[in-house]
């Protein structure tokens, strides 16, 4: 097997006085597309957070040939790591088209990025229908349409996507997945953590199950969603 | 501000005021911006910037009569004050901000205002060791005519305030709304954390804020010293105050808000100076100038807190 892309080692975040996270280990191959799953206040948040570098954390974080868990969260989207966070955290101030932009705020190649822009609007539409609408001003679904948009814009290797379902309806939630599928198709690795866990079992290869900041099980899509504990706890069956 | 001649008549007297108003709102909303950028960007009241403003016009004044003693023509004079006054600012409100605020980035709201009053102080006592308690009076280095208009005066000196200020203003707008730097300085102001996952590194900009802001105090500082013909080294008390005032009247944090709130407010002193006389049958002179800053301080806070043009104002999480 090759060596991942993503390498945690016994990470630990600490989150306002309590133990969130509570030394997990877990990796992501390049291509892969992987789940992180379990009940609200798993620490499946705030593991994506430390991994972004937005929360402190203690344990290794590799990624690709270098440790990232001593970098400052500005560092790592030039070396190709984006998070879509939870709640989207589009600027609703900036335009549709501003929002966009600083998704490539990093980049220096301008033709590349204005070919980018045309391979995301080609993706969603209603973004650039929108392009010169103030972000604050879009509907849910597509304020994370733009909040992926966004992170495509800084071409990702590996997106760390939180709870892109959460609060849009069933419609909106299954073009939101359609997107990350496509996404995923193009080679782009993707580390997806999801309270839907039905959702997440279905579009991604391999799980880890999270409870009470420890991972659990960790084990193929297809046997995570047969096995009778992710079934009663997460599938609600 | 204009000594008011009771013979002339009224049409006169108010255009005069206005001109005088819109000269001293220009020189209020320059500092007004340096304000409202640093709490648009990290929700802090930097009230030590009324003293880069002082700084600035001291160290302008300072460049000038070596310049001129050296015999270097005063037009050019101008320029190299203004330059070295626009540097040391800015060098000055990027170490403000390494030493005094980035170390209490985390800490509660009330220490770095606390902080800032601190930097105010400091600043202010060696203004006063290096260049004295005493007035300095500033030579003249722009044009000394003027022109009438209806019977009321305006000097060069004001026409090239207004412009310059005005010039600045656009510039600034279009730095913020039109460039790359504008842009991660907007984001930042919404979210520092969501900003440094497209790569801006929140500290650098906070920086750049400060740097030019303190450019803007000190082209504000060569202003006022100016328009008035005088420097010390409390002149950046009163005019911070007053042009946070402006910032808070037009909503602190909104850009276009500190201009149209300096603007008002220069206005609205002028006039006010200009006809207390008349409307206490004299009991209170144009002295009584500075009041009305604050009477609109007090009027907005109650009735507008958020200012003319800022959206609600919400204490930071």
């Amino acid at each position: 097997m090759a060596r991942a892309l993503l390498d945690v080692l016994n990470l630990e975040v600490r989150y306002g006085g309590i133990m969130a996270v509570k030394g997990i280990s877990f990796a992501v191959e390049e291509g892969e597309m992987v789940c992180l799953i379990g009940a609200n206040g798993a620490g499946k948040t705030s593991t994506l957070k430390a991994l972004a570098r937005m929360l402190p954390s203690r344990g290794e974080i590799r990624y690709g040939a270098e440790r990232i868990d001593a970098l400052p969260a500005h560092a790592l989207i030039g070396r190709g790591l984006a998070l879509v966070p939870e709640g989207r955290g589009v600027f609703a101030r900036l335009s549709v088209a501003e929002n966009l932009a600083m998704g490539a705020y990093h980049r220096r190649d301008h033709d590349e990025v204005a070919a980018d822009i045309e391979y995301v609007h080609a993706l969603l539409p209603r973004l650039k229908e929108r392009a010169r609408q103030l972000a604050g001003t879009l509907s849910g679904g597509e304020q994370q349409m733009l909040a992926i948009g966004r992170a495509l814009m800084g071409r990702p290797r590996l997106l760390l996507l939180d709870e892109p379902s959460m609060g849009l309806a069933p419609l909106m939630v299954e073009k939101v997945f359609e997107v990350i599928r496509t996404v995923a198709a193009q080679g782009v690795t993707i580390l997806l953590v999801e309270q839907n866990a039905r959702l997440a079992l279905e579009v991604c290869s391999r799980g880890y199950v999270m409870e009470s900041g420890r991972v659990i099980l960790a084990d193929s899509a297809a046997n995570l969603a047969a096995d009778p504990r992710v079934r009663h706890a997460y599938l609600g069956e | 501000m204009g000594d008011c001649q009771p013979i002339i008549p009224a049409v006169d007297i108010f255009l005069q005021q206005i001109f005088n108003g819109l000269t001293l709102g220009s020189i209020y909303a320059l500092v007004a911006l340096g304000y409202t950028m640093v709490y648009g960007i990290m929700g802090l009241i930097n009230f030590a910037h009324g003293e880069v403003v002082m700084i600035g016009a001291l160290t302008a004044l300072a460049t000038a009569k070596a310049l001129l003693a050296a015999g270097v023509p005063p037009p050019l004079v101008l320029l190299l004050a203004l330059l070295v006054a626009t540097l040391v600012c800015m060098a000055l409100g990027a170490a403000i901000e390494r030493v005094a605020y980035r170390p209490l980035r985390n800490a509660p709201r009330l220490a770095p205002l606390i902080t800032a009053i601190g930097v105010s102080i400091v600043l202010q006592q060696v203004a006063m060791l290096v260049w004295g308690r005493n007035y300095h009076s500033v030579p003249q280095l722009l044009p000394a005519g003027s022109y009438e208009i209806l019977g009321a005066q305006i000097t060069e000196v004001q026409l090239i305030i207004m412009a310059v200020a005005a010039s600045t203003m656009l510039g600034l707008m279009q730095l913020v709304n039109r460039t790359r730097l504008g842009r991660a300085m907007r984001a930042t102001s919404e979210s520092p954390a969501i900003a440094a996952l497209m790569g801006v590194d929140a500290n650098r900009i906070i920086m750049l804020t400060f740097v030019i802001g303190s450019g803007l105090g000190a082209l504000a500082g060569v202003m006022v010293s100016a328009n008035y013909g005088i420097a010390h080294y409390h002149m950046g008390f009163l005019l911070g105050l007053k042009a946070f005032t402006a910032a808070v009247l037009g909503g602190i944090g909104n850009l276009a808000g500190a201009m149209v709130g300096g603007l008002l407010l220069g206005i609205i002193e002028a006039l006010g100076a200009g006809y207390i006389g008349d409307l206490t049958g004299g009991v209170l002179g144009s002295n009584y100038q500075d009041v009305f800053a604050f009477f609109v301080l007090i009027v907005v806070l109650i009735f507008r807190p958020s200012g003319l043009m800022g959206e609600k104002v919400a204490e930071r999480a």
